[in-house]
């Protein structure tokens, strides 16, 4: 009997294509099984066969999003699959925006199921896990097998129009979704039930968690530019050449802070670029492509801005967890409002 | 990053050039950079053309700064409905 035919979509590291100096790379496709792929074939076993895998760049995809999904659906559908499988996209977030984007368009137009797989912090969860079967995965490479053998195991049952369980039983992450079940109890006993047992202070389990919005409001703007001090952060990891405070190209652990005095422009003979999420050739060239210096301090001349702060802050938010960044700033804001700065400009990439 | 700049009222512009992102997780205060490995820059430009670029994103940035709404904002280069230039000094 015929296996599922399965369709893999890798990025541009994945698919073997090269590193982040690839990450332009236009998409294409190649027969059967590459990288991951070849795991995820052994996942399948003699029920499935991943009969193609369609690559793309993760900047080519991210910087024309709709134009790449065209043309990567145009790849996919020629293969006819039953199934497509996309990344895993483990923490990386451009990778996990194209798994995402992806996932949902082939749902969508080519009616075919999908799973693809990130880790719980990658920002794409949020963006698409309500429309798409995410299995949760560790946060780097090395959780690859463990992390097919879960996205075929929930994926085949899809190809065959199957409907997944809740998802703890069949392991993919929770979807905010609600389906209409019949339950042999009314919901005032059940709701009772609950409060019951939290009175007691035993435990409970919620059959609906509250969602909880985190926009923050939006502080007062600046109302006199030409008195107003701004500051440059950015979390692009641009840092004096050596970076001296080794700061880690991914899963930093600590954050920098370097004096602007009486530098008009930054330049790459005396900073880089040490954050391990893009190619640096460009930010090494010119570090004002990152963390523009040069326009302030000409602002500045100008009188447009009162003044820019002395000091540059920076971070590397490659695989920075939430927690990381969200005490970085706070560590950062305190320094920042103590000296009286009245706006910040953050570069990110 | 952005938001906890915020919430210590510090108004706060966020050059991004994955805006869809900045837009679900991230502050009120958004603009669209030009590429991920140069998110004010544009090396196929010669530097005059590429500085210009560079003034007219820092620009934006400096406009949002000074925006009062309670509303997102995501501010691009090639939105004509942006009236966020700076004035000539």
């Amino acid at each position: 009997m015929a296996g599922v035919r399965v369709v893999h979509y890798l990025n541009q590291f994945f698919a073997g294509i090269g590193a982040e100096e690839r990450a332009d790379a236009p998409p294409g496709a190649v027969t059967g099984a590459v990288g991951p792929g070849r795991a995820l074939a052994q996942a399948l076993g003699d029920q499935g066969e991943v009969v193609a895998t369609v690559y793309c760049g993760d900047n080519y995809f991210n910087e024309q999003p709709e134009r790449a999904t065209e043309e990567v659906l145009a790849l996919i559908e020629p293969y006819a699959p039953a199934l497509v499988v996309v990344g895993p996209a483990f923490n990386a977030g451009r990778y996990g925006i194209a798994c995402g984007r992806i996932g949902v368009a082939v749902q969508e137009r080519l009616g075919v199921p999908v799973v693809t797989g990130m880790y719980a912090e990658n920002p794409a969860v949020e963006l698409y896990r309500a429309q798409l079967y995410i299995v949760p995965t560790g946060a780097t490479a090395a959780t690859t097998g463990a992390a097919v053998q879960r996205m075929a195991a929930l994926g085949l049952p899809l190809a065959r129009g199957e409907r997944p369980g809740r998802p703890a039983e069949a392991g993919y992450l929770p979807r905010g979704l609600r389906f209409t079940e019949r339950s042999p109890r009314s919901g005032a006993a059940r709701a009772v039930d609950l409060l019951v047992k939290r009175l007691k202070g035993e435990a409970f389990e919620t059959e609906w968690p509250v969602p909880a919005a985190d926009r923050v409001p939006p502080p007062l703007p600046i109302r006199d530019l030409a008195r107003a001090t701004i500051a440059l952060v950015t979390s692009a990891g641009i840092v004096p050449l050596g970076n001296p405070d080794r700061i880690e190209s991914t899963f930093a652990t600590r954050w920098g802070k370097y004096s602007l005095a009486g530098r008009d422009d930054l330049t790459g003979a005396e900073w880089e670029a040490v954050h391990g999420g893009y190619d640096h050739t460009y930010a090494n060239q010119d570090p004002d492509r990152i963390v523009p210096v040069d326009v302030l301090r000409e602002l500045e001349a100008r009188g447009v801005i009162g003044r820019l702060y002395d000091s540059l802050y920076v971070a590397v938010g490659s695989g920075a967890s939430q927690a990381s960044a969200r005490q970085w700033a706070r560590e950062m804001a305190a320094e920042l409002t103590a000296a009286g700065v009245d706006g910040v400009i953050l570069t990110g990439t | 990053m952005a938001k906890e700049f915020e919430r210590a009222g510090l108004p706060t512009a966020f050059i991004t050039t994955i805006v869809p992102l900045a837009q679900n997780i991230g502050p009120n205060r958004i603009v669209a950079g030009q590429a991920v490995p140069h998110p004010l820059g544009e090396p196929s430009l010669g530097s005059a053309a590429e500085k210009e670029l560079r003034r007219r994103l820092v620009g934006r940035a400096l406009a949002a700064l000074q925006a009062d709404s309670p509303d997102q904002l995501v501010l691009r280069l090639d939105d004509p409905s942006a009236s966020a230039e700076l004035a000539p000094a």
